[in-house]
């Protein structure tokens, strides 16, 4: 099959693209070639580089040097409108689609003269083309009350509605259900059959391996290599992408303890689309990693809500030890014992203008850097002082602003601000996303430790692979509805997809 | 009681209310486009004072009057260029900007005003906008006076109404501005230019609210004095709120409002007004946007994006 | 075009572009002056003499000073939670309210004066605590509400004046009976028409920044400022602090009207304030919200407008050119705080 590909014509060439952020180089000439009906993985670590190269290529930035050229005509750059005539579409990681609108304006917006009246006949294409590559969403729809799955249908259909000959994926899959990566594979395989060509962004190697024919590997803004899929294998694709070994840590089995935190019966009422919790009851017991599988928009955010105290159940208990907790608020959370690595570091963990030691006593300022009103920055500074030595958190001292460091850096403050005052119960939503590899294993490895002190981790993650590697047991989460417990090594991926996409609940309610 | 019953069935009243409601409704139209662009433009009080001044200047200096509806909607566009220039591309604070504005333009019509009648006591008046004789309509008993005897800015001030419906929910420009105002990052990726529409939506909107401060010099009172505008801004930006940001409902919101206006001038002169201190009148309709605002809050569909800058780039 | 942060901006870049700030005003000002058709360096030399030129300059310059100086902190403070008190005016007012309730024979001395004080606090804290819990309770916008509390509370005021606290001696004037003199703030130096609200003023200047600095309050209000968000999740009881912050904001904006009324006029009227609390934004903005810094600009602003009163008798330029520069300064100082922090590239 892949006879004949070498002769077909190339349709896109990035020629030695360079830019620069400050002080780092995120992309350093970097060339890519992609040709008529193949699918090229762009793959590489978080922060090699790979989103800044496709935000170039769609015009949202402006290369310090190199050409872009697609179907042999040089791309004017920094012009999104230009990218988008000449047959570029990209699919954004995080949607661009705005919320108040219906599908159907959503695909239209910017296709039409701003001053012209709209056009016929738009509404026909788009039900046309939705048939045409299995991509089922009504056209009447708020965007605003679509499932991520669906948005993301919206979003490859506003390029297929513009043309697009070249479709950008970026990091599509990390928001499915394997079973919904798999009907996207098939969109794409669908695609290239017709002629289009497709640049598949992704760390994932499984994913890489099913559906690209060729891959190449970015590492710190570098091509580090460029491989057939067919004559390579994941091992050689991993070494590559992380230049050597790729070593995470993993879990071993232990025997549970007693239930530290529960939730009995809880609920929490839905949000506009996002679902709340419905009747979720859950165990947390020590010595154990609990893992929450699940789809983004699932109900994990009003989870992760309740139980770092940022909001109460409409219905049903918290039981911390062995009482229902009553009072509940963040300030309790923490006063009880429960520590929590918030899913939005940035907007969530910390306040970008404040410098390390001002971050690292957002929690505990009251009990233990201050004196009747009156802060203690002496302690303080000690404080952050102690978190960068023991937690390895590179920066230039403890009053740097934290915008400064790297989301590796970031993550490594908080967990050590969190981990400080001892805690029993720990929640660490989406620990890891977006940290490169050695960011990643020192973070699980933390976690793991505080497991094997005793403590109960809950590990709220939309990545499988991480929580089948690091749980001990699993729930799923689905619109709002909380999954049995599944011992570690009881159940496959695929297993695990049937419930995340809700399937398996329907038949459980049935038997 | 019987009082207030004659005053609303009487078509002076009526006429009032729709006078009233005109600059109501010009800048409220204004600022509705601003925010529904995602932009709060807080200057629109001192943009209603610039287009008062200017409008009347320009009349009074010899220019026809619709050249002074021009000139003033001309000098907002000045000021929304310049609010929105910093709130757009530089991203500056809305609430700062905009009261920076406010201040600007009041000191600049005042300045403006002193430098050129540098020895007037009293303002010169000009021959404002007449009412509009429209055949046989006019004639009409009751509806002729209460809605066929206003003034040729009044009927534009309904016309700019339905055309900003007609433009934000009938054509792709709409659309467009709709769409920034919710997330900016679903234009750009299609292609469009958010600082484009952010600042072309301020701009207009501005030029709309200094058309509605030449309608108090203009076709209201022929004169200009400082304090004219009064509150009258903030009042707007508390009528969008109600109007939960669509036009009709803008509209409407304005008629409600000009009516509790033109009631309680009336009701000054009553009984009411004999016991009640008149300034408990003078405050009602600061009173009455409060309470707009307080009843609306929970259902409010605010634009998602309003107030939130965009950055390129920026996550 | 696009923002990009600099990573550690330079200390010439963060002092620099807010001082080159001043010079753009100072160069808009000898633009206005020309305009007028005035000679724009004899301008700006008379506004500097009007404002320092003798000690009776200097003092009345001070004297403006000191409800800016107020209203400024009141600002100041409020904004550095993000909680936009636009209202400083009304509750400059309910301060001036109080000083002439108590300071009128209802209470003798040697109490009425840090009563007075302390009830001016209360009404200014009062009228800001209903924006504040429409915003933490509703998310009513407090900019607006604020705003509009402004023109009622005048309205108030004027209906006051001409019933409740008219002076009968008043000679029909809307003024309110006059202040005992035991409610009359002195004068700082005996002889000197300086009264003692200027040194309260400093003190509480530097009360404010005490507080900011080194207390948990002024930790979480820097906190609540910043990321509320984070806040929050840390913990903090984000509207309860917003809720101290309008009280702290409130209460020193009515010390503005209370220092006026007791310091400097002795009654109340409706015109006692030339809007010091739209001023007081200016203010504390070309401070940068630093308290101290708020002192040092409240005198540059105060020294603005009575230098202008001065230089428009003399050069025939209209007053309001005082109102333009401040503006004109607010805009300037917003974009270059801004630029200090950020340069402007391509894509």
């Amino acid at each position: 099959m892949t006879l004949g590909k070498e002769e077909a014509e190339v349709v896109l060439r990035l020629d030695r693209i360079s830019k620069r952020f400050g002080a780092l180089k995120a992309n350093n000439a970097v060339s890519l070639t992609l040709r008529r009906g193949e699918v090229v993985a762009l793959l590489g670590e978080n922060g090699a580089g790979k989103t800044t190269l496709m935000n170039i290529l769609f015009g949202h930035y402006v290369a310090d040097e190199g050409v872009v050229e697609v179907f042999g005509q040089p791309l004017p750059p920094g012009n999104p409108r230009a990218a988008l005539s000449a047959g570029v579409g990209m699919v954004h990681q995080h949607f661009t689609l705005a919320g108040n609108l219906t599908v159907l304006d959503n695909i239209r917006l910017g296709t039409e003269g701003l001053w012209s009246p709209s056009v016929s006949g738009a509404r026909a294409k788009v039900e046309q083309l939705s048939r045409d590559f299995g991509l089922a969403v009504h056209p009447d729809a708020k965007v605003g009350r679509l499932s991520v799955g669906e948005r993301q249908r919206v979003e490859i259909l506003k390029a297929l509605y513009r043309n697009a000959r070249i479709l950008i994926l970026d990091e599509p899959t990390a928001v499915l259900t394997p079973q919904e990566a798999e009907a996207l594979f098939a969109t794409l395989r669908k695609a290239t059959a017709l002629g289009l060509s497709v640049i598949f962004i992704s760390h994932k190697l499984h994913e890489v391996m099913a559906i690209a024919d060729r891959c190449v590997v970015l590492r710190h803004g570098r091509v580090v290599g460029e491989v057939d899929t067919h004559a390579t294998d994941r091992g050689a694709l991993a070494a590559l992408m992380v230049g050597g070994e790729l070593s995470l840590p993993r879990a071993e089995a232990r025997a549970p303890g007693a239930v530290l935190m529960k939730l009995d019966r809880v609920s929490t009422p839905d949000r506009g689309a996002a679902p709340g919790l419905k009747a979720v009851t859950l165990d947390l017991r020590a010595g154990q990693i609990t893992g929450l599988a699940g789809v983004s928009g699932n109900g994990q955010a009003a989870l992760a809500e309740i139980l770092g105290g940022l909001s109460v159940p409409s219905s049903g208990q918290i039981v911390l030890g062995d009482h229902p907790v009553a009072g509940w608020s963040p300030g309790e959370a923490l006063a009880r014992g429960v520590a929590r690595i918030p899913e939005d570091r940035h907007h969530q963990g910390s306040i970008a203008d404040f410098d390390l030691t001002e971050n690292a006593v957002l929690e505990g300022y009251r009990t233990r850097f201050s004196h009747r009103g009156w802060m203690n920055w002496r302690a303080a500074r000690e404080f952050a002082e102690g978190i960068i030595k023991g937690y390895d958190v590179r920066c230039p001292g403890p009053e740097t602003r934290i915008r400064l460091l790297s989301g590796g850096n970031m993550q490594k403050l908080i967990l050590g601000r969190a981990m400080a005052p001892g805690p029993r119960v720990i929640l660490a939503n989406q620990p890891v996303r977006g940290l490169d590899v050695g960011a990643i294993a020192y973070v699980q490895s933390q976690l793991i430790a505080a497991r094997d002190r005793g403590a109960t981790v809950l590990l709220i993650s939309e990545d499988l692979d991480e929580i089948m590697g690091l749980s001990d047991v699993i729930h799923v989460m689905s619109q709002g509805r909380l999954s049995p417990a599944f011992a570690r090594g009881t159940m496959t991926a695929a297993e695990l997809g049937l419930w995340m996409a809700g399937q398996r609940f329907g038949e459980a309610d049935a038997a | 009681m019987n009082e207030i019953i004659d005053i609303l069935i009487s078509a002076s009243f009526w006429a009032a209310v729709i006078r009233i409601a005109s600059p109501l409704i010009l800048a409220t139209m204004g600022e509705l486009i601003c925010e529904r662009a995602g932009v709060l433009n807080l200057g629109i009080e001192g943009i209603m004072v610039i287009g008062a001044f200017t409008g009347w200047m320009a009349v009074y200096q010899g220019m026809p009057l619709w050249g002074g509806v021009a000139v003033a909607m001309g000098a907002g566009m000045l000021f929304g260029l310049l609010h929105s220039t910093l709130t757009v591309p530089f991203g500056l604070s809305q609430h700062v900007v905009g009261l920076g504005v406010t201040l600007f333009a009041t000191a600049s019509a005042s300045f403006a005003y002193r430098l050129m009648l540098p020895e007037v006591t009293s303002p010169p008046k000009i021959e404002p906008f007449q009412p509009l004789d429209i055949p046989l309509l006019s004639d009409l008993p009751w509806l002729g006076e209460a809605i066929f005897s206003q003034t040729a800015l009044t009927w534009a001030a309904f016309a700019v109404a339905g055309i900003v419906a007609f433009t934000l929910y009938r054509t792709p420009l709409g659309l467009a501005v709709r769409a920034v105002g919710e997330n900016p990052a679903a234009v750009e990726a299609q292609g469009l230019s958010v600082t484009g529409l952010r600042m072309g939506a301020v701009i207009m909107g501005s030029g709309l609210m200094a058309v509605g401060g030449a309608f108090l010099t203009l076709s209201a009172f022929s004169s200009f004095f400082f304090e004219m505008v009064n509150g009258r801004g903030w009042i707007c930006i508390a009528l969008v709120v109600f109007g939960a940001w669509k036009p009709g409902k803008a509209v409407l919101g304005a008629i409600l409002f000009a009516a509790f206006d033109a009631l309680q001038i009336r009701l000054q002169q009553t009984e009411l007004g004999a016991v009640l201190p008149y300034q408990l009148f003078l405050a009602l309709p600061f009173i009455l946007s409060i309470l707009a605002l307080i009843l609306m809050s929970r259902r409010a569909e605010v634009p998602a994006s309003l107030m939130v800058p965009y950055n390129k780039g920026e996550r | 075009m696009r923002l990009e942060p600099i990573a550690n901006p330079s200390a010439a870049r963060q002092l620099g572009l807010p001082a080159l700030a001043l010079v753009a005003t100072l160069g808009v000002a000898m633009l206005l002056a020309l305009i007028a058709g005035a000679n724009p360096l004899a301008v700006l030399g008379q506004i500097a003499t009007g404002a320092l030129g003798s000690k009776l300059a200097v003092l009345e310059t001070l004297n403006r000073a000191t409800p800016l100086i107020f209203t400024g902190l009141a600002v100041a403070v409020a904004f550095r939670a993000k909680l936009w008190n636009i209202g400083a005016e009304a509750q400059l007012y309910a301060g001036a309210i109080m000083a002439v309730v108590l300071g009128t024979g209802a209470l003798g001395s040697p109490w009425v004066l840090p009563l007075s004080a302390l009830a001016a606090m209360l009404a200014g804290a009062a009228l800001l605590l209903g924006p504040v819990l429409l915003k933490t309770r509703l998310g009513v916008d407090e900019v607006v509400t604020t705003l509009l509390l402004n023109f009622i509370m005048i309205l108030f005021v004027s209906y006051l004046l001409e019933g409740p606290m008219k002076d009968p001696m008043g000679m029909g004037w809307p003024k309110s009976t006059p202040l005992i003199p035991e409610a009359r703030l002195p004068r700082l130096v005996e002889g000197l028409r300086l009264h003692w609200g200027f040194a309260l003023a400093i003190l509480a200047a530097i009360i404010v920044w005490v507080i900011q600095t080194r207390t948990t309050l002024g930790f979480e209000i820097r906190a609540v400022g910043q990321n509320p968000e984070a806040a929050r999740f840390a913990g903090m009881p984000v509207n309860a602090v917003l809720v101290k912050t309008a009280l702290l904001s409130g209460g020193l904006a009515a010390l503005a009207g209370w220092s006026e009324v007791a310091g400097l006029k002795g009654h109340l009227s409706s015109d006692l304030s030339p809007g010091f609390g739209y001023t007081g934004i200016i203010v504390a903005m070309l401070a940068l919200l630093h308290p101290l810094g708020v002192v040092v600009t409240a005198i540059f602003v105060a020294g603005i407008f009575v230098g202008s009163d001065a230089m428009s008798r003399a050069a025939g330029v209209p007053t309001y050119i005082a109102d333009m520069l401040m503006a004109t300064a607010l805009l300037f100082m917003v974009l270059a705080i801004l630029l200090s922090k950020v340069r402007v590239v391509r894509g």
